[in-house]
């Protein structure tokens, strides 16, 4: 809401020496939140003045072009009061006319100084000025776009043009919320203003009406829920070719609208100063009597903006005998519009419900001045104030007659009534306010407060269709009392239980991840085809199964992930595009599954929902766990001084899970498995307790190709909640022994399709109790062992908790491991 | 080695002369001094101690002499014999110092070659924010509470006295699960966890909630359809807008320094009556909005720059999350954690947090 600060002065008393500054601050402290203060001449400085052009001599030039060398009488503006001789390229002025000069020294918008120079042959001195070089924009005043001509009563040659051109204006645009509609009017702000500052004020809407009779515009409301006031008025006679006076054209300027015509002018001034949205008609164009009522099936509306629209049952729609000619409160039709040649203005200002306004705005997409307000809820008790003020200026301005008739059809609804403990606003707001503040607050507001023993009751203005509960007189006291005093005091929690187990955990996921050299990412979770594609999915792949939004930003991307793997191999590409020659990234988010059980239900909001509503709320929403995923592309270790440098591959992809797993004490699992996007001969499942979490290895070349990565990238992807259940809770302490140890090596051959993990497994349950550690420190395959085998070399550790071992109880255990891969594996040793 | 020899007059053996001994020793004592290394000294030790050395081959002569004589010829030997060890020793430990501190000379490397052999890995800035925001709460007694992204529309918003119809219910652009009317929504605020924590335990209530939250907002360096929220509550008996207040205070505090305390502005959000804007002020220029001469970049010459929305919780909300309006009341505010470490740590352009450049990232390190 742009508010010109001359205009909120009409209305209030302010102190004349107060600054636009402190205003705008007293106002935002108050709830009306200052955007911007504009000051339109703020960016002109110097002699910028009327002056009267007495001669103007077109002068052709070699170019094509023609200047006019005019002199203009500026009186004794230029210092010497001979007339000023100036060279324009414009044509729009005569002789005679009154235009506006800025002399040698100003300064106008884009620090543009004016000096006099030589052009054309002539020294010219100064400049006649168009809108748009006073940064007025194209429409300013009547110019049409050129050199701006003044009305003949605008002043005298010589006087300053600031204030002829409304460039001494200052204007406060103010951010107005949902609540605070009535603000989005000059009565509203001009009304805060008046609070702020203990000011007297003039409301515009308060003036004597003609009373209502029965032989104004026949209107006949059918839903006076839905419109429960609508008050006619007519204007014949009217001359459509009159201007609109140049102030109201420079105040609807300034309130950020454009000036059309006086017709519609008019409405659209009287809407900024009251508040109430008004509807002008073509009278001539109705056809017999208004009606007011809901659209019917199938009924269509081409409104003023040219749009055909199908209306709804819910739509409030004004008819005549001709059908539909408005969508009520939001947008007129074009049939009954007014335009250039009408004479017989139906002024409408009616009061609609704001449900109503809202749902029917939403549904059509309509976004309007009237629309903004009447949604957000108007005074109901001034619609024949408003369509009395546009009455007046539409006979003042246009050379109409107001017609004698004045139809007002329903009444506004009874003024609310609240009830409060006089001290609630101390209790809530924790700052000192008596009962007697609380009263002379409410009373400032706008409404009118019984005492009745301890309690309050305010029965609320008609301007505030906000206020409906206890809480909000609070607020309305609080935000005049002033929030600045709010004491600040810190309250007295009891003992909290600080974060939570899996909380902590996730706190060390990630320092783990980042101390083995991983870089978290934060990535969108929005997917599409191409994405599963890419990995290479089958076409019946469950995480194609996606949740899918109704709305995506991008027609590309319609889903939520189901993978973290699309957002985090793209990022790592992104790094790599950028030069990197290696990446470590993990990201952990929720990913989401559909569980298909059907809408999600909407209860009401007088009551918590039952156990079993919120239980069936919550199972309507998607599974979304909480997964980790890592990638690990190119370089892992750099080449230096020290040596050559590593490619990362599937053994870090392996390595970064068994690294997690040892932090949070979990043991993990892993076996050979064949699943995309992973290179079906190097991807690895994850198991805890027989529990799959998920993968790791490296990705498919395919893979590596469809999303520009290095060749041999891995990556991983578990389900981290399922992860932190196995986390170990309390640690038991470990008992070792510091007996002597005994080292055993052994190399066993195995056939190639034997797993590392099963020989060792078999070794360690072969071993018995001796064994301490085992450790596969060498894999072999090559001539000494054959076609198709595989030298294993393990290190074994054996120690006993109460002695040293003897030679023969090493011997023993190691041949008893031996024996026990042997049967289980076939491993031979190596001989 | 032979026996005692009775026919051999002790005097007359050579070794044993005083002379032969004293001559024996000042060769040793001669050859130790001019060991100029450990394998010099090491030879020296063998040619003047070992078995084949005068004084051994000296020594092992006493046992022959008359029981008269050994005592004298003993003494004399075993002078010569520990003049020498002790010279030895001595010898050894400085050629050993020397030897080391020759080692070390040899040994020395340049320091200043690289070392980055795995890069350094770190957690992503909005993660350590998060954190950093998490334990100034937890530090006062609070806890932190977590919901899911994908929200059921009740929670989002009717929960929350955002009805149908309410006005705000279009100021925040929501992205919708297919099909629309599924009652499911990516949340636009982190707000249901307020209504879930409400709904699901007993005042009193001290919660932050940080979290991820969506809105259809185009990508650009200040607005990002995905972001992040924290959101506090409070609900007990007699909480007032005072206690909201000293929390923010004591938040902006822990989080920008001695002195930095906030203001309120009136504002409107559904679910706070009365509902504030809460501002912080500039902890760059202190609140004079400029600095050195120049306007303050960080609050754009304001002094206060705007941190989030707050308020007491409105009884409504009370009432439809299941806590006895009557007996509590309660504050809540909500601030994005995105925009604070934007201004905190003067990044310029939201998206550096989503593009996932592991130069942005690292910089942070591993906490904030």
């Amino acid at each position: 809401m742009k508010t010109p600060v001359s205009w909120i002065r009409e209305y209030v008393d302010l102190p004349a020496d107060l600054t636009t500054e402190a205003l705008a601050a007293e106002l935002t402290d108050l709830g009306l939140k200052l955007e911007a203060i504009e000051k339109p001449g703020d960016q002109i400085t110097g002699p910028l003045v009327v002056g009267r052009v007495l001669t103007m001599e077109p002068e052709p030039q070699k170019n094509g072009k023609t200047i006019n060398w005019c002199t203009v009488d500026v009186a004794d503006a230029n210092g010497t009061g001979e007339p000023q001789g100036i060279v324009c390229g414009a044509h729009n002025f005569a002789p005679g006319d009154l235009v506006v000069v800025v002399l040698p020294g100003g300064v106008l918008p884009g620090n543009f100084a004016i000096s006099a120079r030589k052009t054309y042959g002539h020294v010219s001195a100064g400049m006649i000025c168009s809108a748009a070089e006073l940064g007025l924009g194209e429409d300013a005043l009547s110019s049409g776009g050129g050199i701006i001509v003044l009305p003949e009563d605008a002043g005298k040659p010589g006087e300053s043009a600031f204030g002829v051109l409304g460039l001494d204006e200052e204007v406060i645009e103010f951010e107005i919320n949902p609540d605070r509609a009535y603000a989005l009017s000059l009565r509203g702000v001009a009304r805060e203003a008046a609070l702020a500052y203990d000011a007297s004020y003039t409301d515009p809407t308060q003036r004597d009406v003609p009373p209502a009779d029965d032989q104004g515009y026949p209107v006949v409301v059918d839903d006076p829920a839905g419109c429960p006031v609508f008050v006619a008025r007519t204007v014949s006679g009217f001359d459509p070719a009159a201007p609109t006076p140049d102030w109201m054209v420079r105040r609807i300027q300034l309130a950020g609208m454009r000036p059309i015509s006086l017709a519609v002018d008019v409405t659209n001034y009287v809407m900024l100063e009251t508040g109430r949205p008004i509807h002008g008609y073509d009278a001539d164009k109705l056809q017999g009597p208004i009606r007011v009522r809901r659209a019917r099936e199938g009924e269509r509306l081409t409104t003023l903006d040219g749009t055909d629209r199908a209306l709804s049952t819910e739509d409030l729609v004004v008819t005549d005998d001709s059908g539909i000619i408005g969508l009520g409160g939001v947008m007129g039709g074009e049939a009954t519009e007014m335009s250039e040649t009408t004479t017989r203005v139906l002024v409408e200002a009616a009061h609609w419900d704001a449900v109503a306004m809202f749902r029917t705005g939403k549904r059509h997409k309509i976004s309007s001045e009237a629309g903004k307000r009447n949604e957000r809820g108007v005074d109901p008790t001034i619609c024949e104030a408003a369509a009395d003020r546009v009455v007046e200026l539409l006979t003042t301005y246009g050379g109409g007659t107001a017609e004698p008739g004045v139809t007002v059809v329903g009444t506004p609804p009874e003024r609310r009534t609240i009830t409060i403990e006089a001290d609630l606003p101390a209790r809530v707001t924790g700052m000192e306010i008596d009962p007697a503040t609380t009263i002379r607050h409410l009373r400032a507001v706008g409404c009118d407060v019984a005492e009745d023993g301890t309690k309050l009751t305010a029965t609320v203005p008609p301007w505030r269709p906000d206020l409906v509960d206890p809480f909000d007189l609070v607020e309305e006291v609080a935000r005049v009392v002033g929030y600045r005093n709010v004491p600040s005091v810190l309250p007295t929690p009891g003992a909290g239980r600080g974060l939570t187990r899996e909380q902590r955990l996730r706190r060390r996921v990630g320092r783990t991840l980042a101390g083995a050299g991983c870089v978290e990412v934060v990535s969108f979770p929005f997917v599409g085809e191409a994405a599963f594609d890419q990995l290479g999915l089958p076409a019946d792949d469950p995480l194609r199964h996606t949740v899918r939004l109704a709305n995506p930003l991008s027609n590309e991307e319609p889903a939520y992930a189901t993978t973290l793997l699309p957002g985090l191999l793209k990022a790592a590409a992104r790094n790599v595009g950028r030069g990197a020659s290696g990446v470590a990234l993990f990201e952990t988010g929720t990913v989401a599954f559909p569980t298909d059980r059907g809408a999600a239900p909407i209860y009401g909001v007088d009551r918590r929902p039952t156990e079993e509503e919120l239980a069936a709320l919550l199972d309507a929403l998607p599974a979304q766990p909480l997964h980790l995923a890592v990638v690990l592309a190119g370089e892992r270790e750099r080449a230096g001084w020290w040596g050559e440098g590593r490619e990362a591959g599937w053994a870090d992809a392996v390595g970064v899970v068994r690294r997690l797993a040892t932090e949070l004490g979990v043991t993990v699992t892993v076996e050979a498995d064949a699943r995309l996007p992973w290179h079906p001969g190097r991807c690895a499942r994850v198991l805890v307790d027989g529990t799959e979490i998920g993968r790791a290895g490296e990705l498919h070349p395919k893979v590596c190709a469809s999303f520009g990565l290095p060749k041999r990238s891995a990556a991983v992807e578990l389900d981290l909640v399922a992860l932190l259940r196995y986390a170990v809770d309390v640690v038991p302490a470990p008992e070792f022994s510091t007996y002597p140890v005994a080292k055993e090596d052994v190399a066993l051959v195995v056939d190639d399709s034997v797993r590392a993990a099963a020989v060792e497994a078999a070794l360690r349950e072969g071993a018995g109790e001796l064994l301490e550690s085992i450790r596969l420190f060498d894999v072999y395959t090559g001539e000494q062992v054959g076609e198709g085998r595989t030298s294993l070399a393990f290190a074994l550790r054996f120690r006993a908790p109460d002695r040293t071992l003897t030679e023969d109880e090493t011997a023993a255990a190691r041949e008893a491991a031996v024996a026990r891969a042997a049967e289980l594996t076939g491993a031979q040793q190596r001989s | 080695m032979s026996g005692p020899n009775t026919d051999y007059d002790p005097v007359e053996v050579t070794p044993l002369k005083p002379e032969e001994v004293e001559s024996a020793r000042d060769a040793a004592l001669a050859a130790i001094a001019a060991a100029t290394d450990l394998a010099e000294l090491k030879q020296v030790r063998i040619d003047h101690t070992g078995d084949r050395s005068p004084l051994a081959l000296a020594n092992r002569e006493i046992g022959a002499l008359p029981p008269q004589a050994r005592k004298e010829a003993g003494q004399r030997i075993g002078q010569a014999r520990g003049a020498v060890a002790k010279a030895l020793g001595e010898r050894q430990a400085v050629l050993e110092v020397e030897h080391e501190e020759r080692m070390l000379v040899e040994e020395t490397v340049d320091v200043t070659l690289p070392t980055d052999r795995v890069p350094a890995g770190a957690r992503h800035p909005l993660t350590t924010g998060a954190e950093l925001i998490a334990d100034i709460f937890v530090a006062m007694g609070w806890e932190v509470a977590e919901g899911p992204v994908i929200e059921a529309e009740w929670l989002n918003f009717d929960a929350l006295n955002l009805g149908p119809d309410h006005p705000a219910r279009t100021m925040q652009d929501t992205f919708w699960t297919d099909p629309q009317d599924n009652g499911v929504v990516l949340r636009t605020h982190t707000s249901p966890v307020q209504a879930r924590t409400m709904l699901t335990r007993t005042p009193p209530i001290y919660v932050v909630c940080p979290g991820r939250v969506f809105r259809t907002d185009e990508y650009d360096a200040t607005h990002s359809p995905m972001f992040h929220q924290v959101e506090g509550l409070a609900i007990d008996e007699g909480i007032t807008m005072a206690h909201l207040k000293g929390t923010l205070d004591h938040f902006a505090t822990s989080m920008f320094g001695e002195g930095i305390t906030t203001r309120f502005r009136p504002s409107f959000f559904p679910f706070t009556e009365p509902s504030a804007e809460v501002d912080l002020l500039c902890f760059v220029c202190r609140g004079a909005g400029e600095l050195d001469g120049a306007r303050c970049r960080t609050c754009r010459g304001e002094g206060w720059i705007e941190w989030g929305g707050c308020g007491v919780v409105n009884p409504r909300v009370l009432t439809a999350c299941g806590v006895d309006a009557e007996r509590y009341t309660g504050f809540a505010f909500g601030m994005g954690i995105d925009r604070t470490l934007m201004f905190r740590h003067g990044v310029e352009d939201l998206r550096g947090f989503f593009e996932g450049d592991v130069r942005f990232t690292t910089a942070f390190g591993s906490e904030l």
